[in-house]
């Protein structure tokens, strides 16, 4: 018997749902090089190359071709700090969750102190709860907080405390170090004690013995929190919606404020950028850990 | 000198037996290892969560400012009844609030339901390929999954839209038989928002099912089919118990997203499909009235709380969770 055979229902749903997975995405590329400038309806791709002229609403050249919306989006200043900004607050959210996510970790599985059960739960909580109730309970905390300490201190101007870049890195990190704690510690469950009791039986230091053989001995899953977090963040719209402020506006952000006013083919060049960066870098992370193993 | 000496040494002595002592005390090194994340999950989850409550008993200022009180007002309005108006009139009861949770609630029931009949027979199909395939099959759910939450809901108004591309391929099909057809408008829709919450969330049951799934020994597979089984039983009787906790897992990853997501409903529904999530966040941006939101809120969370308490005590708490 072949192990492997599947029964032709289930190859035709697989295809079905392949394809309802996928159509959207192409689509959404294909309107991308849209000669439409309207983007209601496809128009066909934008013919020559040249200085822009319009036609009836369409583009019939350009001096990117069919690339006109890639051109305009590399100019577009807005879409470029956006990006900077949500690049930025994922750098700086993941090392720091990272860090200390794995610190819990490692405290949660090896150690028993007094509040270990209250860690444990609160690391579950943002899990088991809408991503809205977190993010309007810290809008809540900041306005809060905000409104008294610009009082107290009677700051006025450009020098009072207002949501930023800094509340919305401060607001990533907490929810990333859920994710971040329980993959590491998913980890150090099938974890040998042996080899650090052997690395101490040898004379090695505590410090010593983390960074020659507990730490290379959990990077993987150290890695793949760390991976989990990363996207966490660049794909975060809710909690970042109630915690940026002017001057913060993640592409998340960005995008959903132009949807509600036009829809120009600009948003779908964009798209098209974005899914063809997380396509390569999935494709290279794919790569790496197949070598790995 | 000699006694500033003398002091300097004792302090030294002191940081070094402190040190010691952190050494041999295993439960003061698990508070410091934990003490980051500790404060962290207090500032940003707990308090938020606590001031969340106390703002919900309090009172409006017309400015959209809070003043603290106790008073039940906001949740008595969520239940539809006004406090303005005098008892026994027929116009205090408003199930507006009422009818947008429940709204919630079976929009997020269908879309698990949904989600779960396209998830498993790929995630089957994906467990049961060759293990050289596995990977890339799994590499093509990822692809939708990693691209941007916001333009995946985007991508619909592409398809759904009046001149969208679905209506032009069934115009273009009609028109291939000679059968007239006028354009759907199938945007801002119920229906629009329910296939687009299936799209948004369907990865996330795939994975959980697809781990389960990949657990089952092979040898299960022959031993009900040496014992007599055809394929209906052995699905029922091997597989689908065995993929329970995959499904349990996807189910609370889908259904509680669902339940406050409110840029799917606010994109593909309109002003027509309002839902708990447009309730809240409208409460905070454009009402300017923090203190029905934080109630609603409350409301919505422990709305989740329960659903999710019976469910798992009914089906157990997949460990699938960590691993999708």
């Amino acid at each position: 018997m072949n192990p492997y055979r599947r029964s032709p229902l289930v190859m035709v749903s697989t295809i079905l749902v392949y394809f309802f997975l996928y159509a959207p995405i192409v689509v959404l590329m294909l309107y991308s090089f849209n000669s439409s400038k309207a983007n209601v309806t496809f128009d066909g791709f934008i013919p020559s190359f040249g200085n822009v002229r319009v036609e009836g609403g369409n583009i019939v050249q350009s001096p990117c071709g069919p690339f006109h919306w890639f051109c305009e989006l590399s100019k577009n200043r807005e879409v470029t700090n956006a990006a900077r900004n949500t690049l930025t607050i994922a750098f700086i959210a993941t090392i720091v969750s990272t860090v200390i996510g794995t610190m819990a970790a490692l405290a949660l599985q090896r150690y028993n102190f007094r509040l270990k059960a209250f860690s444990q739960l609160s690391l579950y909580i943002p899990i088991v709860i809408p991503e809205i109730v977190m993010g309007i309970g810290i809008l809540i905390l900041f306005s809060q907080l905000f409104a008294y300490l610009n009082n107290l201190f009677g700051l006025t101007g450009d020098s009072r405390l207002s949501l930023g870049l800094n509340t919305v890195i401060v607001s990533h990190i907490a929810f990333m170090i859920p994710f971040v704690t329980l993959v590491v510690q998913a980890r150090l469950q099938g974890f040998d004690k042996a080899y650090e009791e052997a690395a101490m039986d040898l004379g090695a230091n505590e410090w010593i013995t983390f960074r020659r053989i507990t730490l290379p001995m959990i990077l993987p899953g150290v890695l793949s929190g760390a991976l989990l977090a990363f996207t966490l963040s660049l794909d975060d719209f809710v909690i970042t919606f109630f915690t940026n402020g002017p001057g913060s506006t993640t592409l998340p952000i960005y995008v959903y404020g132009l949807l509600r006013r036009i829809i120009t083919p600009q948003v779908n060049a964009l798209s098209t950028v974005w899914i063809t960066i997380v396509f390569i870098a999935v494709l290279l992370l794919q790569r790496f850990q197949n070598r790995e193993a | 000198m000699a006694d500033a000496h003398a002091r300097k040494y004792t302090r030294a002595q002191k940081g070094l037996t402190m040190f010691q002592r952190l050494r041999e005390n295993k439960s003061a090194q698990g508070t410091l290892l934990a003490f980051p994340t500790l404060v962290w999950m207090m500032v940003l989850l707990i308090i938020p969560l606590l001031l969340t409550l106390v703002i919900s008993f309090g009172r409006r200022t017309a400015d959209g400012g809070v003043i603290f009180s106790f008073s039940l007002d906001n949740y008595i309005r969520l239940l539809g009844y006004s406090t303005k108006c005098d008892s026994g009139a027929a116009s205090c009861f408003d199930p507006l609030y009422v009818q947008i949770l429940w709204r919630s609630l079976t929009l997020a029931f269908n879309t698990t339901v949904l989600v779960i009949l396209l998830a498993y027979p790929l995630a089957y199909f994906i467990a049961r390929a060759h293990p050289k395939k596995r990977n890339t099959y799994l590499f093509l759910v990822l692809i939708p999954l990693w691209t941007n939450f916001v333009i995946r809901v985007y991508a619909w108004i592409m398809l759904l839209r009046k001149a969208g591309a679905i209506n032009l391929v069934i115009g273009w099909l009609a028109n291939l038989f000679h059968i007239q057809f006028t354009p759907l408008e199938m945007l801002y829709t119920p229906g629009a928002v329910l296939v687009g919450m299936v799209y948004e969330f369907l990865p996330f049951m795939i994975l959980p099912i697809y781990t389960s799934l990949e657990k089952i020994d092979n040898s299960l597979y022959e031993a009900a089919a040496d014992l007599g089984a055809n394929s209906v039983k052995t699905f029922r009787r091997v597989t689908l118990p065995l993929s329970m906790p995959g499904v349990v897992a996807g189910t609370i990853l889908v259904f509680i997203p669902v339940m406050g997501t409110f840029i799917v409903s606010d994109i593909l529904g309109g002003r027509q499909v309002i839902l708990v999530g447009n309730l809240i966040q409208r409460q905070f941006l454009d009402a300017r009235d923090p203190t029905f939101g934080s109630a609603a809120s409350l409301i919505l969370m422990v709305l989740t709380l329960i659903v999710t308490y019976f469910y798992t005590r009914k089906f157990g708490f997949g460990e699938e969770i960590v691993v999708a």
